[in-house]
């Protein structure tokens, strides 16, 4: 037993941590280890993209500086600017200050609102000019399959992460969660930034329309 | 330390963000090849990732088990799908 002990303290001098290697909650922990294989999930839908991309001919190129692009831009910024709030909700949260953690928290929860209802209204535009999972006026029609598809589950993440923002937030406001509750909810938001982060560049950038030119 | 000293480093962070997305959209309307304009635009976007991931998600200030433990495993599997590319090209030379 003493030497088993013995041993288990060496190890735990070795990593540092002890029974605890990363010093985190498991709460936290369990966010990190989704995170990854979530960000997994997103990169197989971008090299998806990317795939058929690269091997079509007549990939269109349908986003006008206006309002595709200015509008895109606007969400970025959005999300952007939620994070530091998010930010902002952590820091108080870690300081105690209840009143000052929920506002920031509502003011996340308002820029990701504004990001979905942007981002709705341009779905509603590309279905309007005739753009489905199967064609579009434009060129490949695996570009509407893959647009939706990808876009359609980063929105699927913004609106949980409003819901899970507004959950700690009335948690929070009521004594119910504690500092640590508000920094895992935090992780999850700053990782719906991240992932926009690629799709941005990726499927509004690379497909601003330059003329009639494709690829 | 102040509670506007402490947060100034992720003000900073956000500013760098938000430049780094204006220029991303300025050079989408540079006639360059398509290529560089992919490594142009994925490279910042890389940058940008880390910046998120390092600061306003403190993987920065977690201990070094815990980034062992998630980033090179995580970089890993992306770089593995890269596979894809051959493929790719050989349907892009059958025509697309």
């Amino acid at each position: 037993m003493a030497v088993a002990q013995s041993q288990s303290s060496g190890l735990a001098r070795f990593w540092g941590g002890g029974i605890h290697p990363y010093g985190i909650s498991h709460k936290k922990l369990g966010m990190w280890l989704f995170l990854a294989s979530d960000s997994l999930t997103f990169a197989a839908l971008i090299f998806g993209y990317a795939y058929l991309r690269n091997a079509s001919h007549d990939w269109p190129r349908p986003f006008e500086f206006y309002p595709s692009i200015v509008v895109s831009t606007a969400m970025t910024f959005c999300l952007l600017t939620s994070s530091l709030t998010m930010v902002l909700a952590v820091h108080h949260s870690q300081h105690g200050d209840a009143r000052k953690v929920v506002r920031w928290l509502v003011a996340t929860m308002v820029g990701g609102l504004a990001f979905l209802i942007l981002h709705a209204n341009e779905w509603r535009e590309l279905i309007q000019h005739g753009m489905t999972t199967r064609s579009n006026p434009w060129g490949d029609p695996m570009f509407g399959a893959t647009f939706f598809t990808m876009t359609g589950l980063h929105m699927f993440h913004v609106l949980t992460g409003v819901l899970y923002l507004g959950y700690v937030a009335l948690n929070h406001s009521r004594g119910k969660t504690e500092a640590d509750s508000v920094e895992v909810c935090g992780l999850y938001w700053h990782f719906v930034d991240l992932v926009w982060m690629f799709i941005f560049p990726l499927v509004y950038l690379m497909s601003v329309s330059l003329g009639s030119a494709t690829h | 330390m102040s509670e506007q000293a402490s947060m100034k480093p992720m003000y900073i962070v956000w500013i760098w963000l938000l430049i780094i997305t204006v220029v991303e959209v300025l050079l989408a309307y540079f006639h360059v090849p398509v290529t560089i304009m992919l490594i142009s635009l994925m490279g910042m976007s890389i940058v940008k990732a880390a910046m998120i991931v390092a600061w306003f998600m403190h993987l920065k200030f977690e201990r070094v088990t815990l980034v062992l433990t998630l980033v090179p495993a995580t970089v890993m599997c992306i770089i593995l799908l890269n596979i894809v590319w051959p493929d790719s090209f050989r349907l892009g030379l059958l025509g697309g």
